[in-house]
């Protein structure tokens, strides 16, 4: 029966004749699950972009706000390292098209080296991640360019007076007058964060059944294929977190 | 030969490939009936438990239509049915009645019309209407079922926690439902409801890629796309909806379980409660009308799209004709699903919105009414001049269409933003809701169980009793819901537990006491179905193979096909499925599989 399956790369589905993309049922099923999450995401960015909208002039401009750069304390670098977060994760997407590739070719040790990049490339991203929500949890250090007013806030109708309160939480931020700023940036950038995690741990998974050799006995590579779709689904997706939440 | 049936194994698991190759191994009862994948055991498991929830929603209504006939009297069921602490001394609790409206709604809009329809139908009939062995992933089938079930004992349990059930209404505005301090049943219950209802997108998901992937792919040779019976084209379309739809939901689920339980303020501005400002400012509840509606607009097409299948195809078997326009059919379901996507605002007509945006969604409601129009006429000219045979199957497909072309009318009502100004949020919205998607649906539902019952369970349901079920439940659902717009249309609005405190409705009381004798005949007139279909279940005459004479697909495989539904090939398809009293031929009806003859014209078209 392996046997066979072998000979047959891709799953013949359909006989008709007709068949209406040419291709194998897992990847059809990732399709449409993929354009399923992105209505996920389009929800939580379009009620993102109804409350800017609404608040106008009031939102925190993002240059104001990540400005931080790691060993470079100090200096204002506005955007700069979440401009290196943006390219380091389209980096590890060409390397997933290039383990696909391979993966065509059947070639094991390329897949390997180049999902080997693709893994780091997701670990180097979630980690950057950690450490920009660490500084826009922490906040800047004391500067009175800020309005004094998040100083003082309610939570659960409690009045709270905290004078050395900077840096955001759910409940409010030093950043704007608005909680709902922290709140989407939390919200947003998790749930993404969640995906590029997701998404590390199945390439995790994926590498060690190429490793096993699981592909070369099935005689297909699909499964990386299906894994890359995922992938850059997620850095998609983060071309438009980086384009909404930072540039504009 | 090898080749394909291989392929054929290769795509439905290993338990097709079995049945496919050698005997069929012995299944112990647990992998066969509990932890099943074969698509017609799962259609089975979630017909079972939508009944079940179906039988709660409606008792349910009978407690709160008992209120709304006569508030404020004793009655022993609502004691028997809700305890001393929910109806002390046999009268309702106002928390409770809210609950009951609630999840009721909830039961019936999501459990009954969307998880039991298209759970039921899609996986009985895809894969043995377009002729593959299972579903794309009998795995993620089988997973697709179990979450549906733990959403669906949550959404109980939820009735049983000491603060009640979720109350806001099945539409859950915030900040109602954000706001634990708002009322007891933003409580513990609103976080089950919450839970409940992301499981069961999980749920819809799981289902939804699995139907659209098997429709598009493991149709057996010679199905193409036009010669899929319409069910299977309005169950397509139905899953796409929700594939599309239902992530939505679970965005705006999302931020409001942040809101409830983190302190974030998506939803909440500028709230006092008991003199106390509340920490969360520069939400807007607005946004979550947008995301819900977003969904819930959609969400009602989802629940009417199967039965325009079921409808298609029971007519055109009992009117022994064609169904009348096959293309314009899909034409119509698809519009009315792109439709969909873009008139979500005529849900918000009062909530400020910008009059002019009003007018853009007033325009874009109406034109569904064209699609809707469309479906209608091709039922009734599909009637026209046919050789109808009225069994029970017919007479609820019947009625279905009647109940959507009567609420459709007071749906033109609504879609206008000036009229519904006027009667928003009074039971004249629930009355035209539940005529025209709640009872359409229902009564298409019935149909497809009756036609299809012979094919799950080898077996018929008692004719006599059939009929007995239509009529009564027929008589009494317009009995329920035309007295209704009265009412709405006096002003009344929908929600309150009682509307003593309003001297003008007093008038109107004896319009609820009509609507809740025959609400509460119509709900014990299930008992009928019920007998009828657990009797038959085991009792009921045998079934033939293809008692219906029909056309399509699942007919031709056993009484009661073993998982991989066709013992040898898979059947192949030679023509479309409406081929009935076509001119010239000999019988009422030629199968699929029925090779065409020299100089034949297929989808219908004749010399």
């Amino acid at each position: 029966m392996s046997n066979q399956a072998a000979a047959v790369p891709l799953r013949k589905d359909w006989e008709g004749g007709v068949s209406p993309f040419g291709v194998s049922y897992g990847k059809l099923f990732m399709w449409f699950f993929l354009v399923s999450d992105a209505l996920t995401f389009s929800s939580l960015l379009c009620a993102y972009g109804f409350m800017r909208h609404k608040f106008f002039g009031d939102w925190a401009h993002p240059n104001e706000v990540f400005h931080h750069f790691p060993f470079l304390e100090g200096k204002n670098l506005p955007l700069a390292y979440v401009g290196f977060m943006t390219f380091d994760l389209i980096m590890s997407s060409v390397t997933m098209v290039l383990a696909v590739e391979a993966g065509h070719r059947k070639n094991r040790k390329q897949v390997l080296m180049w999902l080997f990049f693709t893994i780091i490339g997701g670990f180097i991203f979630v980690g950057s991640q950690c450490w920009e929500w660490y500084h826009f949890i922490t906040g800047p250090e004391l500067s009175e360019t800020y309005h004094g007013v998040f100083r003082e806030y309610f939570v659960n109708g409690r009045h709270i007076v905290n004078p050395h309160f900077t840096g955001a939480n759910l409940m409010v931020n030093s950043y704007t007058m608005l909680p709902t700023f922290g709140d989407f940036f939390f919200c947003i950038t998790g749930f993404h964060g969640f995906h590029v995690f997701s998404g590390v741990i199945i390439n995790i998974v994926i590498f060690i059944m190429v490793a096993n050799g699981v592909m070369d006995k099935r005689g297909h590579y699909e499964m990386v294929e299906k894994a890359g779709l995922y992938w850059h689904f997620v850095d998609l997706v983060w071309v438009f977190v980086f384009t909404f939440f930072y540039l504009l | 030969m090898e080749n394909h049936a291989h392929a054929d194994a290769h795509d439905t698991g290993d338990h097709a490939a079995h049945a496919h190759h050698h005997e069929h191994p012995k299944l112990s009862f647990i992998e066969k009936y509990v932890f099943s994948m074969d698509h017609k055991v799962i259609s089975k498991q979630f017909l079972f438990t939508a009944m079940f929830m179906a039988l709660a929603a409606a008792i349910m209504s009978t407690l709160f239509r008992l209120q709304l006939a006569w508030p404020g009297h004793s009655f022993p069921v609502m004691h028997y049915f809700l305890g001393d602490k929910w109806a002390p001394g046999g009268k309702l609790d106002p928390n409770m009645y809210l609950g009951l409206v609630t999840i009721h709604g909830t039961i019936m809009v999501f459990f009954l019309l969307t998880g039991g329809l298209s759970g039921t139908f899609a996986n009985l009939l895809i894969p043995l209407q377009v002729g593959a062995r299972d579903m794309a992933s009998p795995m993620l089938n089988m997973l697709s079922y179990w979450f549906f079930l733990i959403a669906s004992v949550v959404m109980m349990i939820s009735l049983y926690v000491e603060t009640g059930p979720a109350s806001a209404g099945w539409t859950i505005y915030p900040p109602l439902s954000a706001l634990p301090q708002a009322m007891d049943g933003s409580k513990l219950g609103m976080t089950l409801w919450l839970s409940s209802i992301s499981l069961f997108v999980v749920s819809s998901l799981l289902g939804g890629l699995n139907y659209i992937v098997t429709i598009l792919n493991l149709r057996t040779k010679g199905m193409k796309m036009t010669r899929m019976p319409l069910t299977i084209w309005a169950l397509l379309i139905t899953a796409v909806l929700g594939v599309l739809s239902f992530p939505v939901l679970f965005g705006a689920a999302i931020l409001l379980i942040f809101d409830r339980s983190f302190g974030t303020s998506f939803y909440l501005s500028d709230i006092y409660i008991n003199g106390t400002a509340l920490s969360q400012t520069g939400g807007s509840p607005v946004l979550f009308e947008h995301l819900f509606w977003f969904l819930g607009h959609p969400e009602v097409y989802i629940v009417i799209m199967p039965a325009f299948g079921i409808i298609s195809e029971i007519m055109s078997v009992n009117a022994r004709k064609p169904i009348f326009g096959y293309r314009a059919m899909i034409g119509s379901m698809l519009a009315i699903a792109f439709l969909a996507f873009i008139v979500w605002g005529h849900h918000m007509f009062v909530s400020g919105m910008n009059p002019f945006l009003g007018s853009v969604f007033v325009f874009t409601t109406l034109l569904i009414a064209i699609p809707s129009a469309i479906k209608a006429f091709n039922y009734i000219t599909t009637l026209w001049k046919g050789n109808i045979i009225f069994n029970p199957q017919m007479l609820f497909v019947i009625g279905a269409v009647s109940t959507f072309i009567s609420g459709g009318l007071t749906g033109i009502i609504l879609a206008d933003s000036a009229l519904d100004v006027a009667v928003h949020g009074t039971y004249f919205v629930v009355a035209h809701f539940h005529i025209v998607m709640g009872l359409s649906a229902v009564l298409a539902m019935f149909g497809g169980v009756y036609h299809w019952f012979p094919k799950m369970f080898g077996r018929f349901m008692n004719k006599k009793l059939g009929y007995w079920h239509f009529w009564l439940t027929f008589i009494c659902a317009y009995g329920v819901f035309l007295p209704m717009h009265f009412v709405g249309l006096a002003g009344v609005p929908r929600r309150y537990f009682n509307n003593d405190l309003y001297a003008p409705f007093e008038k109107l009381q004896h319009l609820n006491v009509i609507i809740s004798i025959f609400a509460i005949i119509g709900v014990l007139s299930q008992v009928i179905f019920f007998v009828n279909f657990f009797y038959s279940v085991f009792k009921g005459p045998k079934s033939e193979q293809n008692p219906w004479n029909s056309n399509t697909l699942e007919w031709t495989t056993p009484i009661m096909p073993e998982h991989g539904n066709w013992p040898g090939e898979l059947p192949v398809v030679h023509r479309w499925p409406y081929d009935y009293s076509k001119p010239g031929k000999g019988v009422d009806f030629i199968p699929q599989t029925v090779p065409m003859e020299e100089g034949e014209m297929d989808e219908g078209e004749h010399v």
